[in-house]
């Protein structure tokens, strides 16, 4: 056990407390000046607004999934279930150089879109593409169980009640769900801000537009601007931090809110 | 509200939960559907309620049909063997759901809902645990939720699903005299389901005893229990002694022993009698249709239970009066006070 | 008159009624109609298929665009062997110690009650949900030139960063969580009785860890590894920060896509893609199957 602890703090702790260390090196004007820059803020502000709308659509989308995936019955219903996990598995330089070659102007998507005037790849919009991809995971594998698990008797009872299907839905089914939605959005949220690998490919990667912040601390390590990258870094690390909380918050509740019979 | 059901049949794959089945039920009456599992009684109540259709047959309210109706449409109320109420709300947020969903039309104003809602809480008399959560609440007390809930709607029928099936002993005996009291006070026509025979003796006014997919009896609980109409209903209902026994050229025998029981009206053949444990009474050797040696014998309350092995083979429990007491070894005569033999 | 009097008999005729009830079945509780059904199916796949399905795809269709030959011959290139051998060794290096530790973090958390156990676990869930860059950033602050072990690590003539010790370091990091995540929950659900039994045998606690414990729990354990595997073999940001893009010393192979690609030999990168790809392919097809046999231990163990 003693040997857990150690492991433990040498492999974690140690890495995590020296970031720390170094960001309290730094003044608070220092620090406030880091954050306060023009292209600081603009890359906080897209990795952070992207991450949150593609954790959004992720959300709707991914609740579409589980209910086709739980509820229906077609053809291709486990294929795509597994698929689901795509993203888990597949190493994110791989989803990196795939989404932009799918998205590329010459692209089998790009294509038709640049012909609709949609330029994806190279601009905010394919960050906001990557994000989702990197996300659906998060949702479906989060509300799946919860679904599969819902008594179906509490259907049936809001119906003989007199609920519509869509009263039904709205006051009984997400209420049940929204725990585990919540969960959901808050993982793939913290997911697609972190995200490295499958963006900086098809960002396109311009200062101040579509500059992510992981991409800037890389930037600011090789220009060996070491107080830089380290003060970006405690931000977005007390933002996981504060998600994973709220995350942990979250299932407890859902708990708390009722034994199951 | 009457109900009426004709030849019903549902079938899931090969098995037929539902075999044929006609059933009249008068305005007012207390119906217990009685029955072990798989013998199609939640079928039944399920297809009364809108919940399943079956795949022919008729349902018909008040002589209207009932099957061209969801169970939204008809206005059922139905407490669920689990309760089913809603984890997320409040016990008031429970019992006030189906007077919020109803159309904007006709539904009732906020007040006239919350003086609703407290009305049907103190019917249930659990006006104190509005602003608990369903799973802050004990089994009989969700129960008592789930009913104030179905009632709501003010429903034309009330449909219970194994009502007490998930309570403790002595819950469910409270809860059954409550359930008789409450329904004299509403008076809504009511079918519950049950595997409990003494459930259903007990709180209805009439049973409906069902196996396989069939009705085998229609009566009130002294008619079922006292006059069974079949074999199955008489094993079912009450504990029976049942012996294998013989009828031919007039004469019943049980092995190769004549029995002097009257074979009026009997078909020959291999068949089954039944009598009920205290309806075997307890003589001195020869006085009765049979005779044995007790081997046995357990005395609990007002009545000792003993077990006669019968000459001709069969070993028996019956239940005697303390007046006499039988000891292990005695011979007796029984002779069974009433008793039906059944072909087969 | 005769008329309607037919028509009302057709009104009541069977067929009619029969129909009615259909309509109404069909408007069951737990259905919604077939047009929202059909565009709620429609709308899953159609999602799944632009967002997962076709970036699969692209990737293989990429790779052999220009024959098998080629593909071929991008993967014998020094540089993809060199990158392939890398990341072998650093995937071997990270999934044998967090197999070690993991199991054990596992242990003390399943079977053992101790102050700082939430503590304990929230830690091991860390690096699941920090940015894979600041996973390597940290590695960079300590062992880098300015980092706090960096001018010892010079006077002792020892390279860490941007050598294989970093990148394995990062990678190790990085794919902690997997084995003792996929433990915990079996551990604990298995309890301690089996081995309290075993050692009330007469065993002795190697044994009984051999014999009772491991026995019990190696789908588990197999399944850990396979996912730590995957994500060791294809990660990409921390070793990123951490490696130095030496070409043929510190390119796994996710790092010689991103050069391949950034040269635009889109053949050569997409190989490589389509190898890491294909690792994903089988990674997920393991793990369904070992979902299966883990949900066969699930049956009661009261015996």
């Amino acid at each position: 056990m003693g040997l857990t602890l150690s492991w433990l703090s040498i492999i974690i702790l140690i890495p995590l407390a020296g970031l720390f260390l170094r960001s309290l090196e730094l003044s608070p004007e220092q620090f406030w000046n880091i954050l306060s820059s023009r292209r600081t803020l603009n890359a906080l502000r897209v990795s952070f607004g992207l991450a949150f709308a593609a954790a959004s659509v992720n959300l709707v989308m991914g609740s579409i999934i589980v209910w086709a995936l739980v509820r229906y019955r077609f053809p291709g219903r486990r294929i795509f279930d597994a698929i689901v996990d795509v993203p888990f598995a597949l190493p994110t330089a791989v989803a990196g150089v795939a989404l932009t070659s799918l998205f590329a102007e010459k692209g089998w998507l790009g294509a038709p879109l640049a012909a609709l005037g949609i330029k994806v790849a190279f601009t905010p919009i394919g960050i906001f593409v990557a994000m989702i991809f990197i996300g659906i995971p998060f949702v479906v594998r989060t509300v799946q169980p919860v679904l599969q698990d819902l008594d179906p008797e509490i259907e049936e009872a809001a119906g003989s009640l007199g609920a519509s299907r869509l009263q039904t839905i709205r006051r009984v089914i997400l209420p049940s769900l929204a725990p585990a939605l919540l969960t959901g959005l808050a993982l793939a949220f913290a997911r697609a801000v972190g995200e490295y690998g499958s963006v900086i490919f098809i960002a396109g990667n311009l200062p101040n537009v579509s500059e992510i912040a992981p991409l800037l601390i890389v930037i600011r390590l090789s220009e060996f601007r070491y107080a830089d990258a380290t003060a970006i870094a405690v931000v977005m690390l007390v933002v996981s931090f504060v998600t994973i909380f709220a995350v942990n918050r979250l299932q407890r509740w859902a708990q708390n809110r009722v034994p199951a019979r | 509200m009457t109900i009426e059901v004709k030849n019903l049949v549902k079938k899931f794959g090969t098995f037929a939960a539902l075999d044929g089945v006609d059933l009249k039920v008068d305005n007012g009456e207390l119906v217990a559907l009685l029955g072990p599992s798989g013998s199609g009684k939640t079928t039944l109540l399920r297809i009364i309620a809108g919940l399943d259709w079956p795949d022919s047959g008729e349902v018909s309210f008040n002589g209207a049909d009932a099957l061209a109706q969801g169970a939204r449409e008809r206005h059922v109320g139905f407490v669920f063997q689990h309760y089913a109420l809603f984890r997320h709300m409040t016990v008031f947020e429970n019992v006030a759901f189906g007077l919020r969903v109803q159309p904007r039309a006709v539904r009732k104003d906020e007040a006239a809902i919350r003086a609703r809602v407290k009305e049907l809480l103190d019917l249930v008399q659990l006006d104190w645990l509005a602003d608990r959560y369903p799973g802050q609440l004990s089994g009989g007390q969700r129960q008592r939720i789930a009913l104030a809930r179905a009632l709501a709607i003010e429903p034309r029928i009330l449909l219970l699903d194994e009502p007490f099936g998930a309570l403790d002993a002595k819950v469910r005996k409270e809860l059954r005299k409550w359930l008789r009291s409450l329904h004299h006070e509403i008076n809504v026509t009511s079918i519950f389901v049950t595997h409990d025979q003494e459930e259903a003796l007990e709180v209805a006014n009439r049973v409906v005893v069902m196996d396989k997919g069939r009705i085998e009896q229609i009566g009130s609980p002294n008619d079922v229990y006292d006059n069974p109409a079949t074999a199955f209903v008489h094993g079912f209902i009450g504990e029976s002694i049942v012996l294998p026994v013989d009828v031919a050229d007039g004469a019943v025998r049980l092995g190769d022993r004549p029995l002097a029981l009257a074979v009026d009206g009997l078909s020959p053949g291999a068949s089954k009698l039944f009598v009920r444990r205290h309806d075997m009474l307890v003589g001195p050797p020869g006085s009765g249709a049979f005779e044995g040696a007790v081997q046995h014998v357990r005395t609990f309350g007002p009545v000792q239970r003993a077990e006669v092995a019968l000459f001709g083979g069969e070993t028996i429990e019956i239940d005697a009066p303390r007046d006499r007491e039988l000891r292990t070894g005695d011979r007796v005569g029984l002779e069974p006070r009433r008793y039906r033999i059944f072909a087969g | 008159m005769t008329m309607q009097l037919t028509d009302a008999v057709a009104l009541a005729s069977p067929e009619a009624k029969a129909r009615a009830h259909a309509e109404a079945a069909r408007k069951n509780l737990r259905t919604e109609p077939p047009a929202v059904r059909i565009a709620i199916i429609s709308a899953a796949i159609l999602f799944l298929t632009v967002f997962v399905v076709l970036p699969l795809v692209v990737v293989f269709a990429q790779a052999f665009s220009k024959g098998i030959l080629a593909y071929l011959a991008a993967l014998s290139e020094p540089e993809a062997l060199a990158a392939i051998r890398l990341t072998l060794l650093v995937a071997a290096i990270s999934v044998g110690l967090n197999l070690v530790f993991g199991l054990v973090a596992a242990w003390a958390i399943a079977k053992f009650e101790f102050r700082g156990k939430t503590f304990l676990i929230t830690l091991i869930d860390l690096p699941f949900s920090v940015s894979p860059v600041i996973s390597g950033l940290v590695f960079v602050l300590l062992f880098g030139a300015q980092g706090y072990f960096g001018s010892w690590l010079r006077e002792h003539d020892i390279q860490i960063l941007f050598a294989v010790p970093g990148i394995a370091l990062a990678t190790t990091f990085v794919t902690f969580p997997f084995v003792a995540r996929a433990l915990i929950p079996l551990m604990q659900e298995q309890g301690t009785q089996e081995e309290e039994a075993a050692i009330s045998l007469g065993a002795s606690g190697l044994q009984t860890f051999f014999r009772v414990t491991l026995p019990n729990i190696k789908w588990g354990v197999l399944y850990g590894v396979l996912l730590c595997n995957a994500r060791a073999m294809g990660e990409f940001g921390a070793v990123s920060v951490v490696s130095g893009h030496i070409r043929g010393e510190t390119n796994t192979m996710p790092l010689l896509v991103e050069i391949l690609y950034n040269e635009y030999q889109f053949v050569a990168a997409f190989a490589i893609a389509s190898l890491l790809a294909l690792l994903a392919l089988i990674t997920l097809i393991a793990k369904t199957v070992l979902e299966r046999h883990l949900d066969e231990g699930h049956e009661p163990r009261d015996h």
